[in-house]
């Protein structure tokens, strides 16, 4: 299970970091966003998969799965959504006040 | 008590002067700040007596007691002799500034500074641990550094101040390493306690290391061969501020150390080598460029370079006397070094004088180059009678107080032959008197090309009205004058109350050091000095009348050369490289930065692959896997790779939906409840997001990429996502500690409930607060993009 999980997140890398790579907006932001679900099958992986019951105390059985990772990752969801919000409104106001919806575009009205 | 006081009234003054401006006349800062260092000049003499005595005062403000750091001051003769000079002539200077300054400069900045300055400079000569001494002598360079660029719309301002900067922080540096290696050697950071161990020190192997490193920083600070090329561009400065740092104190730093040090090394021959030698080459090589000088300010910076070499020198030779040599007559050693300290009070006295001369006539007539001047004394004769003074003082004449020291220092470099050293025999003398030689002539340039000579009518002349300027400009340069002939009628008070503790300090294995302190006498018959300074006088002569001819030799190598050469070409051209290099990579484009950074990653980690490459793989720890979770996988799998070649921007975000929501049914799969939850929660918040600004933004173009590029991206992509397998994977195999979770596990079997949320809410708390700020920011940042309008004019945004 670790096994395929990590190869998908390898997948997953793959996919976000080309999409970092182009110029377009959007494509950046998917970018990350997928980058940080990556990130975060990552972190659960390290932990070790399925070990034990889902880590509430009041359910039967003493053996639990690691918790620490999964209490990283509920903060990290929670920041890659306000980063992923924040630049989704960015591309919006950068549109708005420049017209440009890529990098290059952006980059040479700055340059003028 | 009262000494940490000292150190700290002018820093705390500094605070309040920039405020004072709102208040007081720009005028009048002066006579504000003026008091200050008259308070603290009051203070030191009132303890004269006392040290006089023999005494010395100690006071400890304990700080970091594990590391032993503790703010330490140790008041002695030594630091007395810099205190008193610090003090004073920064009295006269704050005085001199008043009127020299012009009220539209930004005095409330210029007076900060100076207050910042001898704040640290207390502190340097009054710190008894190294680490404190350190770093007030790094403030030093500091407000040096702040005080010559004063006129920062000026490049020449600001490339002096770099230099100076660069040169002196670089030998500080070094410094800070020698204090660390006498560290290791006593285990103390106390100067006085280290030379209560000097005996056994020279055995250490770290002594000549931390000899030459604490000797790098003296000779960085006081301009020392070949690192003096520093001052002379950092007359850039304010003429008050060269006649105060780079002439009368900061400069004396470096000397101060090495007095400080001579307990401690200088019983050894290579201290007394490379301190003497040093201290002499700069005497030679700084009075021989004051000789071409045309700028009366440029020839005072050699000069004082060439001053600084001597008194260093002398000190080098008064070392000598702790050499363990048997039946050497220490006598003619410990009065080089007193010699020494007496030149530094002296120098001091008439440099300040004539710098403060320069000024004026810079002030009074627009210009201080000599080929434009001359015949001032007609028109200025107080300013002149100064200045004659301070240059025959500096020349080595009666009856001025240059007299005594130059006389003393002859008498020593022809003394010290007596060491049965090789190499000193006839190359100290003959340097000595070759440099006292052109310190003549350079002297004479001063006062005869200047106020003699032909009236050279240039306009701004006329339209001034060259005359004496009005009583306060010429209060200070007067005082110094009247020390300078004081100095020569009653020396042997200064010697009695001031230097005499000085030598104890210097000393300190001598028990009485009235022994250490000789009767100064102006006449001491035809001693060998004075047939030296006959000499000189005579040679000067000839030498300054023929001056037009032989300044010929400045032209042709190697008396053409300068160090600057080589600043110039290491450090310019160093810059102007590293500028061309960076403007080749920094193209100002997104894409190419994470580049760099992904083939950084890439290189980094696939040689860290390689490195641990034996530890393989381990898959034995595997969780089984059943039908369904095959399923979740490969719908991320093909969801992912879809992205990329979906045709429109709408796909590519359903896509990316798909994606979240898949991974939520993985954390339930992989028993996380709350991630799940949380998950999808966002994952729809997202994706409700990425619909709205859909339709704001424009459709996505294909991409006009070329193929090649694409190519690289792809392969960059590939091998980061490859790199993040292997290594992940080799991490899974290679579980090295027990995992520290069990411990949350343990402390919530008590009390029953969600784990992950008393990691959050209890355990991690301020993460989870400064997460909650970071969402708020995010929440600001969206709020304002949204609401707040673009300024008028649509793009006409900021750059």
């Amino acid at each position: 299970m670790e096994t395929i999980i990590t190869v998908l997140v390898g997948v997953l890398v793959m996919v976000a970091v080309y999409l970092l790579l182009s110029r377009n907006f959007l494509r950046i932001i998917l970018g990350s966003a997928i980058l940080s679900h990556a990130i975060h099958l990552l972190l659960l992986a390290m932990g070790g998969l399925k070990e034990g019951n889902a880590p509430l105390i009041s359910e039967e059985g003493s053996v639990y799965s690691d918790a620490l990772p999964q209490a990283l990752i509920l903060t990290a969801i929670v920041i890659s959504f306000a980063v992923t919000a924040f630049l989704l409104v960015l591309a919006y106001r950068i549109y708005r006040d420049t017209g440009a919806d890529n990098l290059d575009s952006m980059r040479r009205d700055f340059d003028d | 008590m009262i000494i940490p006081l000292l150190i700290l009234l002018p820093f705390a003054a500094s605070l309040f002067v920039p405020s004072l401006y709102t208040y007081v006349h720009s005028k009048k800062i002066g006579w504000v700040v003026m008091p200050i260092p008259l308070i603290l000049f009051t203070v030191l003499c009132l303890h004269i007596p006392k040290l006089a005595a023999g005494g010395t005062e100690a006071f400890t403000i304990r700080w970091l007691n594990d590391a032993g750091i503790h703010f330490t001051t140790h008041l002695d003769g030594l630091s007395m002799i810099l205190g008193l000079l610090i003090t004073g002539v920064g009295t006269l200077v704050v005085i001199y500034s008043t009127y020299y300054l012009s009220e539209r400069e930004a005095l409330g900045r210029f007076y900060m500074y100076l207050l910042l300055f001898m704040g640290s400079m207390l502190g340097v000569v009054f710190s008894d641990n190294v680490l404190v001494l350190y770093v007030f002598w790094e403030l030093t360079s500091v407000s040096s550094f702040l005080l010559i660029a004063f006129w920062h719309q000026r490049k020449r301002s600001r490339d002096g101040a770099k230099k100076a900067m660069l040169i002196t922080v670089t030998g500080g540096i070094g410094m800070l390493i020698g204090f660390l290696m006498l560290h290791a050697m006593t285990g103390t950071f106390s100067i006085q306690a280290m030379i209560g161990m000097a005996g056994t020190l020279p055995s250490h192997e770290l002594f000549v290391p931390a000899m030459l490193l604490i000797l790098l920083g003296a000779f960085t600070k006081s301009a020392q061969f070949p690192f003096h090329i520093w001052l002379p561009d950092a007359m850039e400065a304010p003429t008050p501020v060269s006649a105060y740092l780079h002439s009368a104190t900061m400069v004396k730093a470096g000397i101060y150390l090495v007095a400080r040090f001579i307990p401690l090394f200088g019983g050894s021959e290579l201290w007394f080598y490379l301190v003497t030698f040093t201290g002499l080459l700069t005497l030679l090589w700084g009075s021989f460029n004051a000789v071409r000088q045309n700028d009366l300010k440029a020839l005072l910076a050699y000069s004082t370079v060439s001053q600084l070499g001597l008194i260093m020198s002398l000190l080098g030779m008064g070392s000598a006397a702790m050499l363990d040599i048997p039946g050497l007559d220490t006598a003619v050693f410990t009065a080089a070094a007193f010699a020494g300290l007496f030149h530094l009070v002296n120098h001091s006295t008439f440099k300040g004088a004539l710098f403060m001369i320069i000024g004026i006539v810079d002030h009074e007539l627009g210009t201080r180059d000599i080929r434009r001047l001359g015949g001032l004394a007609v028109f200025m004769p107080i300013t002149f009678s100064i200045a004659l003074a301070g240059s025959f003082s500096m020349a080595g004449l009666p009856p001025f107080n240059g007299f005594l020291s130059k006389e003393m220092f002859l008498e020593a470099s022809v003394a010290v032959r007596e060491l049965s050293l090789p190499g000193i025999g006839v190359w100290i003398p003959a340097a000595a008197w070759i440099a006292s030689v052109l310190t003549f002539v350079y002297c004479m340039i001063i006062v005869f090309q200047t106020f003699f000579g032909r009236q050279q009518q240039t306009p701004a002349w006329v339209d001034r009205g060259a005359h004496d300027p009005q009583f306060g400009m010429l209060a200070a340069p007067s005082i110094l004058g009247l020390f300078i002939v004081g100095l020569f009628f009653f020396p042997n008070v200064l010697g009695r109350w001031v230097l005499q503790p000085a030598m104890a300090a210097i000393y300190p294995a001598y028990g009485d050091a009235s022994q250490l302190v000789p009767h100064i006498r102006a006449w001491h018959g035809f001693s060998p000095a004075l047939w030296m300074t006959l000499g000189i006088i005579a040679v000067g002569a000839v030498l300054y009348i023929f001056l037009r001819q032989w300044r010929v030799i400045y032209t042709i190598p190697p008396f053409s050369w300068r160090i600057d050469t080589l600043y110039n070409l290491w450090i310019v051209q160093l810059e102007g490289n590293s500028r061309h290099l960076t403007k080749r990579y920094m193209t100002g484009h997104l894409h190419r930065y994470f580049v760099y950074i992904l083939l950084f990653f890439i290189a980094v980690m696939t040689a860290g692959v390689s490195f641990i490459w034996k530890r393989a793989f381990n898959f034995s720890g595997d969780a089984p896997i059943t039908v369904n979770e095959y399923v979740l996988i490969a719908v991320m799998m093909t969801a992912a790779i879809a992205v990329l070649f979906a045709k429109s921007r709408l796909i590519a975000i359903l896509l990316n939906g798909v994606l979240g929501f898949t991974v939520a049914f993985l954390f339930v799969v992989l028993r996380a409840p709350d991630l799940a939850l949380t998950q999808i929660v966002v994952e729809t918040v997202t994706t409700v997001l990425f619909l709205l600004t859909f339709r704001f933004l424009p459709d996505w173009k294909k991409e006009r990429t070329a193929k090649r590029t694409k190519v690289i991206n792809a392969s960059i992509a590939a091998a980061t996502g490859m790199l993040v397998i292997v290594m992940a994977l080799i991490v899974q195999g290679n579980q090295l500690f027990d995992p520290i979770s069990s411990y949350f596990t343990d402390v919530m079997e008590q009390s029953g409930g969600n784990i992950v949320n008393a990691i959050l809410g209890d355990f991690r708390a301020f993460d989870t607060m400064l997460e909650i700020v970071v969402l708020l920011i995010g929440g600001l940042g969206v709020y304002a993009l949204i609401k707040l309008k673009s300024r008028k004019g649509g793009g006409n945004y900021e750059d």
